[in-house]
């Protein structure tokens, strides 16, 4: 490496390094310290209600937070919640993907309409599902199946995971067909044509072309999803507040629960820390994803 | 030549041109089925909002006399206009805040990358995979002492933050993709780094700094864990404007329908018009 070389490397360090300051010392308050604080929140006393008592707590809080019952019913539904709209959204997105990218009169149109519920904002499509769709009385749902001679259903109460899980995943479908309809567009029209030559039906072209270039798009489809859902929050606030019970209420929804409704601080912020680990898992997988493909 | 173009040509026949014909019949009716199933909630409740109440919880129906009486009680009770401005200001405020600061990052990032640059990217991604419920009870409780509870300017430093690593991305990505020697004349001819940037950069790259913004825009304008958490009345927008008619008293199912409708009118048009920035700004450019 020759003298000025190595200078100039340095200046244009230096500028890089000015111009990303900002940036990254703004990220990194945001990161560090609430990071922090929950940490330590999480091994000390710590009740806006019973302001008296303080100081270190050790693992009390975990503890208690651990043998909760209420953590573990949490954690079901929050898996559940997770795994059924993951289901959902990735095969009936797949299979829209195909269907979309077929020719058809008004396609333009008709993947507008399909796509639209995904920039509809939370408290509207929960609601709007709640009240015009859901509503044992005088809801649309209530009215059809009325209509072909099945008694209405009282959805909330009979079944309130299913009903946010219906939500949910109404308002991420169009997610995943965004994103798969994009990666359909780079399949080899070529290859499929060839396939189709030596006599391969769309079932097969399905399976054996289209499913595996698709499949980098789906594990990034199932990472962000997961991400996002792991923390769904305003859809259970605006239609059963996490209950009946604890039939509704998610990780997210309980720490909510515990830190602004309880105002146990240290508790609330022990479920931070196991709602950040859990998400890191698979933050650590999508990272990995996204450095592999800034390489090519 | 004469067996290869028979195989291709016997579709073309005329029993084979009419099972086309049907097949792609048919494709319009599943492709606009499910397309109408899936919009039918959105379309439902543009319609309720032009009800009246007693019409709204009535039988579904689809003729009704259209009434704007919704509308303009959703104005004149709760005072609609307060909010959507509060959502307007966050949205905007908090994007051309993310865009000030993340403009420098990115022009940094793809004309001066370093060995750290690839590091640093990812890094800023991996904030956005802190779970918000992670930090909500720090950021509640600084958010109190220092009297941000309930203001514009705390959503919006939220949100700026919130977004920050999605923008600087965007534009990254963005940048990356302009010719380098139109900056590198630029500089030849004696142009300073701000007037690079100012003069060449953004006006070259200004459909994509705008498709960036507009993501932004989107994201915080739907933005529900904070708004429900971090604001009560006075900076309140509209999803948390929205949230209040959950409560169980009134079934004002035409009035919610109007609110809704005016309050995701906006994004829906911008959503429709930025697909295909979306995409590369949700997907980290991981899906192109």
């Amino acid at each position: 490496m020759t003298k000025p070389r190595a200078s100039g490397r340095t200046v244009g360090g230096l500028r890089t390094l000015s111009l990303q300051a900002p940036a990254v010392i703004l990220l990194l308050l945001w990161m560090i310290v609430p990071l922090g604080m929950t940490l330590w929140f999480s091994f000390q006393y710590y009740n806006l209600l019973m302001p008296g008592m303080t100081g270190f707590a050790g693992v009390e809080n975990y503890q208690y937070l651990l043998t909760d019952p209420a953590l573990w019913a949490a954690m079901g539904n929050t898996l559940l919640l997770v795994g059924w709209v993951l289901v959902i959204t990735v095969v009936g997105g797949t299979l829209l993907a195909v269907l979309f990218q077929q020719e058809f009169a008004g396609r333009g149109i008709a993947r507008v309409l399909a796509i639209s519920p995904f920039f509809v904002m939370p408290t509207v499509s929960a609601l709007v599902w709640k009240n015009m769709m859901m509503h044992p009385s005088n809801g649309v749902l209530a009215w059809l199946a009325e209509s072909i001679g099945l008694p209405a259903l009282d959805w909330f109460s009979a079944l309130p995971l299913t009903s946010i899980v219906i939500i949910v995943a109404w308002q991420w479908l169009p997610f995943a067909l965004l994103i798969l309809l994009t990666a359909m567009q780079s399949l080899d029209e070529d290859q499929v044509e060839a396939a189709r030559m030596d006599g391969a039906g769309p079932v097969a072209i399905f399976f054996f072309i289209t499913l595996p270039h698709l499949k980098r798009a789906i594990s990034v489809v199932i990472m962000i999803e997961m991400i996002f859902l792991l923390t769904i929050f305003a859809e259970i606030f605006v239609t059963t507040s996490g209950g009946p019970g604890l039939a509704t209420t998610n990780l997210a929804y309980l720490i909510y629960i515990r830190a602004l409704l309880d105002f146990d601080v240290g508790v609330a912020s022990a479920g931070g820390v196991i709602a950040i680990i859990l998400a890191n898992i698979v933050a650590i997988f999508l990272v990995r994803m996204v450095a592999k493909n800034l390489e090519d | 030549m004469t067996t290869v173009s028979s195989k291709t040509a016997a579709p073309r026949s005329v029993s084979g041109w009419r099972s086309a014909q049907s097949k792609r019949l048919l494709l319009t009716v599943v492709g606009w089925s499910v397309a109408v199933v899936i919009f039918f909630p959105i379309f439902w409740m543009i319609l309720t909002g032009f009800k009246t109440e007693t019409a709204a919880i009535a039988d579904p129906s689809l003729i009704f006399s259209p009434t704007l009486e919704s509308y303009q009680e959703v104005q004149a009770r709760s005072g609609y206009a307060r909010f959507a401005l509060n959502s307007v200001a966050v949205a905007f405020g908090s994007t051309l805040l993310a865009l000030l600061i993340a403009i420098p990052a990115a022009y940094a990032m793809a004309f001066l990358p370093t060995k750290r640059t690839k590091g640093t990217l990812l890094w800023m991604l991996s904030t956005k995979m802190l779970p918000s419920v992670g930090v909500l009870v720090p950021i509640y409780l600084i958010f109190r002492d220092v009297g941000l509870l309930d203001t514009r300017t705390g959503l919006i430093i939220v949100y700026t933050l919130m977004n920050l690593p999605i923008v600087v991305w965007m534009l990254y990505t963005f940048f990356k993709d302009m010719p380098k020697d139109i900056l590198e004349a630029g500089r030849m001819d004696g142009a300073s780094t701000l007037q690079e940037v100012l003069y060449l950069l953004l006006p070259l790259t200004l459909p994509g700094i705008a498709s960036t913004g507009l993501l932004s825009v989107i994201l915080s304008w739907n933005e529900a864990f904070w708004s429900l958490n971090l604001t009560t009345s006075n900076a309140a927008p509209l999803t948390a404007y929205i949230a209040s008619f959950s409560s169980p008293e009134g079934l004002f199912w035409a009035k919610l329908s109007a609110a809704s409708t005016m309050a995701i009118a906006p994004i829906l048009i911008l959503g429709w018009m930025t697909q295909k920035q979306m995409v590369r700004g949700l997907t980290f450019g991981a899906v192109k």
